[in-house]
């Protein structure tokens, strides 16, 4: 793998800016809009700090959170990944193979996944510890996540960590503004200044998508002596539907025009210049390599001489689009491997600007454009098949999105060689029993036997109460495939009332299965004039990171008992045990004296006056003549006293029915 | 008479010619019905298949065994490491779909919620099952043959000679394995892929054994009952009575009472000739009430060696996946504490899943104390007639059992089959009145339980009571049947003392007859 031998040289070019640049703290604030096909616009917020390493530095901080420095001594982290997250990201429109997607599309809910620096058999604790710190920091319920059926420890499926490497997720978590102030909290500026001031909640919780992230590295606990402290990034995702009312009303169409849109239009705010603790702040506008090929080739088919330049009152004007500021510089990607071409980013300083002279970017379209983003090779969707309660299967299925084009592979060349890799991860709760041994795979719609194409197979099985079930797969695809599904059966399991939440009946969820492709490397390399002083979010969209995807969240309806009655199925079920005990019990006991009476009977048939008394009882009790006992023939007697005991059995047998009903009527 | 007693002889040339038809038939009717999987998919009932007995569990865990792990990782598999390696191979699937479409999103697959076994290795599965009925239904067989010939002994040293007339009527053991056979839970349980009817199988074995006092066969077949299904392991005390006391030993009581009879008889009667056959029959009656150890002390020995011997065999198998403590925490102890909560046609699952879990431990403790309290005054009670206890014990332990299947049913049904004198009873005096209730009673819940399970789980239109309650008729109809055979036996060992007293006069009027003839 190219990854790790990457990221070490990464490191070390990190390693040599930091001491080229000085061992100061930093924090650098960006923002990067980007206008998407379907007529949104995703702006992704990267706020980053860095502490130099205590070794050299000492423990005391100017910028750093000391919250998260604690954090990190305390559970010795060695990467850390916690993201908050509302609604879905749209893989087929907004981008599937760019880093911004790679990165930060995440499952909805929470997802916490963590790389300690400690021993094997401390991880764990270390895990629920910090599962608690967070919930505190955060004010949400990662503390769920302590529990052992809810993280699982994934071994090559998720990333290229060994062993000390803990996942968790929770679908259902709600996000809202309690968890986006202790996040904005860490901020030097918190959104008192600075790029943070556009977050203003209600603009943010309106929009598509929604996504905080914080992502931590620390090499303070590295043996390797690499030490540079820790670095946190913290970023924000939002797709937003700009509001014009001028031209919101034609939708559908392709050849519409794309929304335009301005920071105030998208935020309701305006930039008031930077953090004066941000060593950089920066605004990006990125637009993506097929919309400046179609902007290309446009210009060509209307061959008007309308060039880039400057127009009057700082406005900056394109073929196609107008920026209402002019950008600083503008920023070619080089060594592009998607097909659409070079995506373009103008860089705006926020330096500049300040409170009396506002920033407000706007984006206006001149002319209809239509685009796409860059394409995950497969796109994976994931659905649940069957009816009813008590059994189903779970399908994953991975298709190229536009199938006649197919997609770009390492070595398109010999085409019926070419295979790729697909690593699948799944996380299983317990209470959806995987039958690992049913897994299908269909390439084309054909079944293939299950050693040609999964390569490598990791499952760690669930275990009731105890862990979930984590399914690793790495698969190999032929390269031009139109479609490939993976099937699992399942049966649903019950659980007992306690388990259940409050809402038992909408249902319980799957997480998201994560789909990577290692074979694509999601990065972007912009071409910067000044190498010196890189803009930290151009750095992390550099990294070869693999193209990732999550599938949708599964909701799987589980039976429910009834919840109102644990006293009546105690009481029920224990008086059939106790009639059970009861007949037995007597049956055994009395045989003894009815034969004793039987012989006494026999043997002197004048002390037979208790028997007659008894059967006469029973006659009235029955409503029959009583008949006198023909002691002579043995079959009337043992009759009659089978009877009797038939019809003690059959009150008995009524009365239990007679509760039944009651209980049944009552329970209605 | 004489018109009777050859239509008898002819019934007697035809009966095993039908027999053999009749069993012949029905495992033509289970193959018949193995063929047709899909139509019927009995292997997903939950009447059916218990978390114990599921055959894709088993498959599952034959899987995880096949991918080197231990086939109890995942709470999925819960059986014999022993059965995993038998059946297991025959689990792995073929590719043999013919009608899989996956072109667009959805795919349609025809496959789904159907047997996903390939055909071949499923048909040889079933044969394997229906194998194991079979032979089972044959043992029933000779251990009825072996049951009336020692009945038939110990009435005629009682000197009911007129029941044994009548039972001439019945043959022996055919019926019960009739029974068994054509029983429609053994073939749904048979048809239905779960492994209850190999466990059926060993416990018959034991059982078989026991009678005809092979004590290495009783005890292979008790040690492997027990280390299939935990709950087999009280029938030691109906295997150390059939061994101790033989096959069908009259109720001690009869015997002192005949033998007090016979001697009361010896004082009256001057003739030193009948005095002299008095005590004859009176030592020969009374020799086989006598408890020899002798078999007994080899049975326990056996059953250490067999179960050392399994044990073995099983620590090989799991050796690397956390040796034999690790297995019997994932069998027994699966079973002892109910952990699974899926439905079944028992009623602990709905409490388990309701209880508070204060009392959980409290009411695991009490629901198996049950069984075990109970064994002790049935086996005092019952001493006299093993094969009925066996019958009582296994109906007990289906009722009270944490996963009860049908396939139990089907066991303790074939078993009251076998019961000679209970069947010449019931044809004599036709005294179970509580019979037919208890026979609508199984029809109505068969027919209501799957009915409520699809009103719930399937369409959600029904709740969890509805199917607890069919599991309530039934545990209480279960209860009734141990209740009423129970009471009914009593009946009949008064039926029999009364006969028994009844012949003695006979015996004696004609015995005075005769001396007074004589004289």
């Amino acid at each position: 793998m190219a990854f790790p031998r990457f990221a070490i040289l990464f490191l070390f070019l990190l390693f040599f800016l930091s001491q080229s640049i000085g061992k100061e703290e930093e924090f650098s604030e960006e923002l990067l809009l980007k206008p998407l096909p379907d007529r949104k616009v995703l702006a992704h917020f990267h706020f980053q700090s860095r502490v130099p390493p205590t070794e050299t530095h000492g423990p005391h901080h100017r910028l750093f959170p000391k919250a998260i420095y604690q954090l990190v001594h305390k559970f010795h982290i060695r990467e850390m990944e916690l993201s908050f997250t509302q609604g879905r990201w749209n893989y087929e429109r907004w981008g599937g193979n760019d880093p911004i997607s790679s990165n930060n599309a995440k499952p909805p809910g929470v997802e916490l996944w963590a790389v300690f620096d400690v021993p094997q058999d401390q991880v764990d604790a270390s895990w629920k510890n910090l599962t608690h710190t967070l919930s505190g920091l955060f004010c949400a319920s990662i503390n769920f996540l302590e529990s052992s059926t809810t993280y699982s420890a994934p071994d090559w499926g998720f990333r290229q960590f060994a062993g000390n490497l803990r996942y968790g997720t929770l679908p259902r978590e709600a996000v809202c503004t309690e968890n986006l102030t202790p996040w904005l909290k860490l901020l030097p500026c918190r959104d008192k200044a600075g790029l943070s001031v556009l977050m203003d909640r209600p603009s943010i919780y309106r929009g598509y998508y929604h996504s905080q992230r914080l992502h931590l590295t620390s090499t303070e606990f590295d043996s390797t002596g690499l030490n540079m402290g820790i670095v946190l990034e913290q970023t924000l995702t939002v797709v937003l539907q700009p509001n014009n009312p001028g031209n919101s009303m034609t939708y559908s169409s392709d050849s519409t025009l794309p929304q335009s849109w301005s920071l105030s239009s998208l935020f309701g705010r305006k930039v008031g210049g930077k953090c004066v603790l941000a060593k950089s702040s920066n605004i990006f506008v990125q637009l993506e390599g097929d919309l400046v090929s179609e902007l290309n080739s446009r210009k060509k088919e209307n061959e008007r001489d309308d060039t880039d330049n400057l127009d009057f009152e700082g406005s900056w004007s394109n073929f196609g689009f107008e920026l209402s500021v002019s950008p600083d510089s503008v920023i070619n990607e080089i060594n592009s491997v998607h097909k659409g071409g070079p995506s373009v980013m103008y860089k705006f300083l926020v330096e500049n600007y300040s409170d009396s002279k506002p920033f407000d970017l706007g984006l206006m379209w001149k002319i209809p454009v239509a685009w796409s983003c860059p394409q995950a090779p497969l796109q994976d969707n994931r659905f649940l098949m069957g009816s009813g309660n008590e059994r189903g299967a779970i399908a994953i299925s991975l298709k190229p999105i536009k199938q006649s084009e197919g997609f770009q592979t390492p070595d398109i060349n010999n085409r019926d060689k070419c295979s790729f890799h697909v690593n699948v991860f799944q996380v299983v709760p317990w209470y959806v029993k995987v039958y690992y041994h049913t897994l299908q795979i269909f390439v084309d719609g054909k079944p293939q036997s299950v050693p040609d194409v999964v390569t490598k197979m990791r499952v760690s099985p669930s275990e009731d109460k105890v862990s979930p079930g984590v399914m690793e797969l790495a698969l190999k695809l032929p390269c031009g495939i139109m479609s490939a599904a993976l099937t699992l059966d399942f049966d649903k399991g019950f659980l007992h009332i306690d388990e259940y939440p409050p809402d038992a009946n909408q249902g319980f969820d799957i997480p998201s299965a994560v789909v990577s492709f290692p074979d694509f490397r999601a990065s972007v390399n912009f071409l910067e004039d000044a190498s010196s002083n890189k803009s930290p979010l151009l750095v992390k969209m550099q990294e070869r990171s693999p193209v990732l995807s999550y599938t949708e969240v599964l909701l799987v309806p589980l039976t429910t008992p009834d919840f109102s009655m644990p006293y009546n199925v105690i009481t029920i079920t224990c008086t059939v045990f106790a009639l059970y005990f009861g007949s037995l019990l007597n049956v055994l006991r009395r045989r003894m004296g009815e034969e004793e009476r039987l012989l006494k009977s026999k043997a002197a048939k004048k002390n037979e006056q208790f028997p007659v008394l008894l059967s006469k009882l029973y006659a009235k009790l029955r409503g029959r003549p009583w008949e006198p006992p023909q002691s002579s023939t043995s079959t009337s007697s043992s009759s009659s006293s089978s009877s009797l005991l038939s019809s003690k059995l059959l009150i008995k047998v009524v009365l239990v029915a007679a509760v039944a009903a009651g209980w049944q009527y009552y329970s209605r | 008479m004489e018109e009777r007693e050859s239509e008898t002889s002819n019934k007697k040339k035809n009966k095993p010619w039908a027999f053999w038809s009749w069993a012949f038939a029905s495992v033509i009717f289970r193959l018949i019905l193995a063929y047709f999987p899909r139509n019927l998919n009995f292997s997903a009932r939950p009447e059916v298949s218990t978390p114990l007995t599921s055959f894709r569990r088993l498959a599952e865990g034959y899987w995880l065994k096949q991918s080197s792990m231990s086939p109890y990782a995942g709470s999925m598999y819960h059986g014999s490491p022993l059965l995993l390696s038998i059946l297991g191979p025959l689990t792995v699937r073929r590719y043999l779909w013919t009608s899989v479409n996956c072109s667009d999103v959805k795919i349609v697959c025809r496959y789904f919620m159907d047997g996903n076994e390939g055909l071949p290795n499923q048909l040889i599965c079933s044969l394997v099952f229906v194998i194991a009925d079979f032979v089972t239904a044959m043992l029933i067989r000779s251990t009825g043959l072996n049951l009336q010939m020692a009945y038939n002994q110990s009435l005629k040293s009682l000197g009911l000679v007129r029941l044994l007339e009548n039972s001439e009527l019945i043959l022996s053991g055919d019926i019960a394995a009739l029974v068994y056979l054509w029983n429609p839970f053994t073939i749904i349980s048979c048809v239905g892929l779960s492994t209850s009817p190999i466990e059926n199988l060993v416990i018959m074995l034991s059982l078989y054994g026991a009678c005809t006092r092979r004590v290495p066969l009783a005890a292979f077949g008790w040690v492997l009952a027990t280390h299939l299904s935990l709950y087999p392991a009280i029938l030691i005390v109906p295997v150390i009575l059939l061994l101790g006391y033989g096959p069908d030993a009259p109720p001690r009581k009869l015997l002192l009472q005949k033998f007090r009879e016979s001697c009361s008889c010896d004082c009256s009667s001057q003739d030193k000739e009948q005095t002299s056959l008095h005590k004859e029959l009176a030592n020969q009656s009374v020799q086989p009430m006598l408890f020899s150890w002798k078999p007994v002390v080899f049975f326990t020995l056996w059953a250490c060696m067999w179960a050392f011997y399994v044990l073995v065999l099983c620590a090989i198998s799991v050796k690397q996946y956390g040796g034999l403590r690790e297995m019997f925490k994932r069998t027994y102890g699966f079973i002892l504490t109910v952990e699974d909560l899926a439905p079944n046609i028992g009623v602990l699952w709905y409490f388990f899943a309701e209880v508070f879990d204060f009392f959980r431990n409290f009411f695991l403790i009490v629901f198996h104390v049950n069984i075990l309290f109970m064994l002790l005054p049935l086996a005092i009670r019952l001493n006299h007639r093993p094969c009925f206890l066996a019958f009582v014990y296994i109906a007990i332990a289906s009722m009270l059992k944490s996963y009860p299947s049908v396939g139990d049913l089907a066991l303790y049904m074939g078993l009251l089959g076998l019961d000679q004198l209970l069947r010449i009873s019931i044809q004599l005096y036709a005294d179970m009145q509580l019979s037919f209730f208890l026979f609508c009673g199984y029809v109505g819940v068969s027919l209501l339980s799957p009915v409520m399970h699809n009103l719930w789980i399937w369409r959600g239109t029904g709740n969890a009571n509805f199917y607890f309650a069919t599991a309530m008729a039934y545990a209480c109809l279960q209860v009734c049947i141990i209740f009423s055979f129970i009471s009914f036996m009593k009946t009949l060992t008064i039926i029999l003392v009364v006969e028994s007293v009844g012949a003695m006069l006979n015996h004696d009027r004609k015995l005075r007859k005769l001396s007074a003839t004589a004289a």
